[in-house]
């Protein structure tokens, strides 16, 4: 599968034969897992098995949750409820799907960045960024809509603001607005049928994660330097990777168990921290709670949807504050053919590493402007981060390809290894570990 | 010549029975699909138009009913002298929306207070359907810069007859089909 040469899958007892000669899974097993990683990977790499981690927690937490809980406006609430006071651990399950949704975006947020940093969009990984973005917006619509099914006044006015993003679309949006809530207002309808999507979209973002892996196991695990991988034979392929199994599965266990301790402390002692105490109200279709928030995962998003209080030229600034908080997303959709810099990883790009982190600051300071109330000064803020998050994508990262002068990368990924670890003894390099044979 | 035009007859013949399927496909396809779609759209139940009746005798004024129609709130507004002035003296080419968005009047009827109030010729009575024209919140009475209504979700500004003044809403709030039946009785609808 791999373009890097490498020992391939010979089944050894007759039993491996017989499924082998059948159907050769486990040969797709042995490839996947033995994959020649490059052995430069930092800690950033370690969110793959994170997210991985997250989809199945909230598949299993998700699917036992299904068995309590009931889809109808008036018992949803109080489903929701029982499910806290008296199914066995029920409280631990919510907790633990709640709070999982938050260490999943945390996560997503990570694996994002640090590929924009490294520059993992750029070819030939395009499509391996296309369908992680793809499955990033099948996480937010996962989470919004599971974000309703409490039922609580968060879920309730929460779904009824997103919905109404689409009713701002010109002619079709109201028809198309009450076609997604299946009336006037959000309302039974509604809930039962994200219910229905908020179980079926994890499934697809499964699917979705397959292809994601199988893209990037065809073009090789991007690494710090951006250097590819040499090709030209075994031996020389050798020295640049290591197998996945067991030298990486065991580095993002150890980070995964890590993380989970903090996970769990969250869970344990602060389990609302990250949620909002108007989601213990049940709905009320007759009384906005004063200052509606999204989850924090959604604030930066949110603030920009807020940031256009103006109109713009025929556009009015409904429609306007839709099509940026869209567009804003867009923009991550585009990068592989906004940046023009011919260097992959931002370590070699000065300039590049100065709007980078420029970014990062905006996300947050969007993240913060987006739980403030729609006022002064929060509004020229949030303006003025929306300006820089289009700037970067659409003006400075094009640019930087034609001005910046990149530093020169090392020529291979074994001289930028041996340049962290100590060079080994000269004749020692076979010594070193090899794919399991 | 005549081993060409055979080519060529044959060549046609496979090439409408291409188009042809896939033809008959993109119909019984779009035809499977359909209910599909539509089964998302509002039931019989909830498309049912009802009508309401509502007693308004005991509202005082400068105070406001809130009853519930269509699952949205309604606002039924008993207006004081000075909230009917105010509207009136506002020039109606300064307002962000000049139409008065009145489902009993024709659809470009300009957003003056006796528009925005005619249900009754005195223009005491304001009723509106009580959804931000924005992103869909219920506005608060009494608050806001016009001494209207006050949309807490993203800043919309309302003035005492309804009509957007200041913030992202777009429109004035709309008012429902709705008449006096008696005196003091409101049918919504």
């Amino acid at each position: 599968m791999s373009g890097i040469p490498h020992d391939h899958y010979e089944p050894k007892t007759t039993a491996e034969k017989w499924i082998e000669s059948r159907i050769p899974v486990l040969g797709l097993a042995y490839t996947t897992l033995m994959i020649p990683t490059p052995k430069n990977l930092n800690w950033m790499w370690i969110w793959g098995i994170v997210l991985t981690f997250c989809l199945a927690l909230q598949i299993v937490t998700g699917i036992v949750l299904v068995m309590h809980y009931t889809p109808d406006t008036t018992l949803a609430f109080r489903s929701v409820e029982h499910i806290m006071r008296d199914v066995n651990g029920g409280w631990a399950l919510r907790y633990i799907h709640a709070n999982g949704a938050s260490l999943f975006f945390i996560a997503v947020y990570a694996h994002i960045f640090r590929g924009l940093y490294y520059g993992s969009y750029k070819a030939p990984r395009e499509i391996t960024w296309i369908i992680g973005m793809l499955i990033y917006l099948a996480m937010m619509a996962t989470a919004f809509m599971g974000y309703v099914l409490p039922w609580g006044q968060m879920s309730f006015w929460g779904a009824t603001v997103i919905t109404g993003l689409f009713g701002a679309l010109p002619v079709v949006g109201h028809d198309i607005q009450t076609w997604l809530l299946g009336g006037p207002a959000v309302g039974n309808p509604t809930l039962t049928r994200f219910f229905s999507l908020h179980y079926l979209l994890p499934f697809v973002i499964a699917g979705l994660v397959a292809v994601h892996i199988w893209a990037f196991h065809t073009t090789g695990n991007n690494n710090p330097t951006g250097v590819e991988v040499r090709r030209g034979s075994k031996a020389e392929a050798q020295k640049d990777t290591l197998p996945f199994w067991p030298y990486f599965v065991i580095k993002d266990l150890f980070a995964l168990a890590f993380i989970l301790i903090f996970f769990a402390a969250i869970v344990g002692f602060m389990p609302n921290f990250l949620g909002h105490p108007d989601n213990y109200l049940e709905a009320n279709p007759m009384v906005t709670p004063a200052h509606i928030v999204p989850e924090w995962y959604f604030l930066p998003f949110y603030a920009i949807l807020r940031a256009i209080t103006f109109d713009i030229f025929f556009i009015d600034s409904k429609l306007g504050g839709v099509l940026a908080m869209f567009g804003s997303i867009i923009m991550l959709l585009l990068v592989p053919w906004l940046d023009t810099s011919r260097t992959r990883s931002g370590r070699y790009r000065p300039m590049f590493r100065f709007w980078f982190w420029g970014l990062v600051l905006d996300f947050f300071v969007l993240m913060w402007c987006g739980g403030m109330p729609a006022e002064q000064p929060y509004v020229i803020i949030s303006q003025l981060a929306t300006l820089y998050w289009f700037t970067f994508f659409l003006v400075v990262l094009p640019l930087l390809g034609v001005i910046e002068t990149p530093k020169t990368p090392p020529a291979t990924i074994q001289e930028d290894f041996d340049a962290h670890y100590e060079a080994p003894a000269p004749g020692a390099g076979a010594a070193r570990p090899t794919p399991a044979e | 010549m005549a081993h060409a035009a055979n080519e060529h007859e044959g060549g046609t013949r496979r090439e409408f029975l291409y188009v042809a399927t896939a033809a008959a496909g993109a119909v019984v396809g779009g035809a499977a699909v359909w209910p599909l779609v539509n089964q998302m759209n509002p039931s019989a139940d909830v498309q049912a138009l009802s009508s309401i009746r509502v007693d308004v005798s005991t509202v005082e004024e400068g105070t406001q009913l809130t009853v519930s129609f269509l699952g949205k709130p309604v606002f039924i507004r008993r207006r004081t002298p000075d909230n009917i002035t105010e509207a009136e003296a506002e020039p109606i080419d300064q307002l962000p929306d000049p139409i008065a968005r009145n489902a009993n009047l024709p659809p470009d009827s300009p957003a003056t207070d006796a528009n925005r109030s005619s249900l009754d010729p005195t223009g005491v009575w304001l009723v509106m359907t009580g959804v931000c024209t924005h992103l869909g919140c219920v506005p608060l009475a009494d608050a806001g810069d016009y001494g209207g209504w006050f949309c807490p979700c993203h800043g919309s500004h309302y003035d005492t007859a309804g009509r957007i003044r200041k913030g992202p809403a777009p429109e004035n709030l709309p008012i429902p089909v709705a008449s006096f039946v008696s005196e003091g009785v409101l049918e919504l609808g």
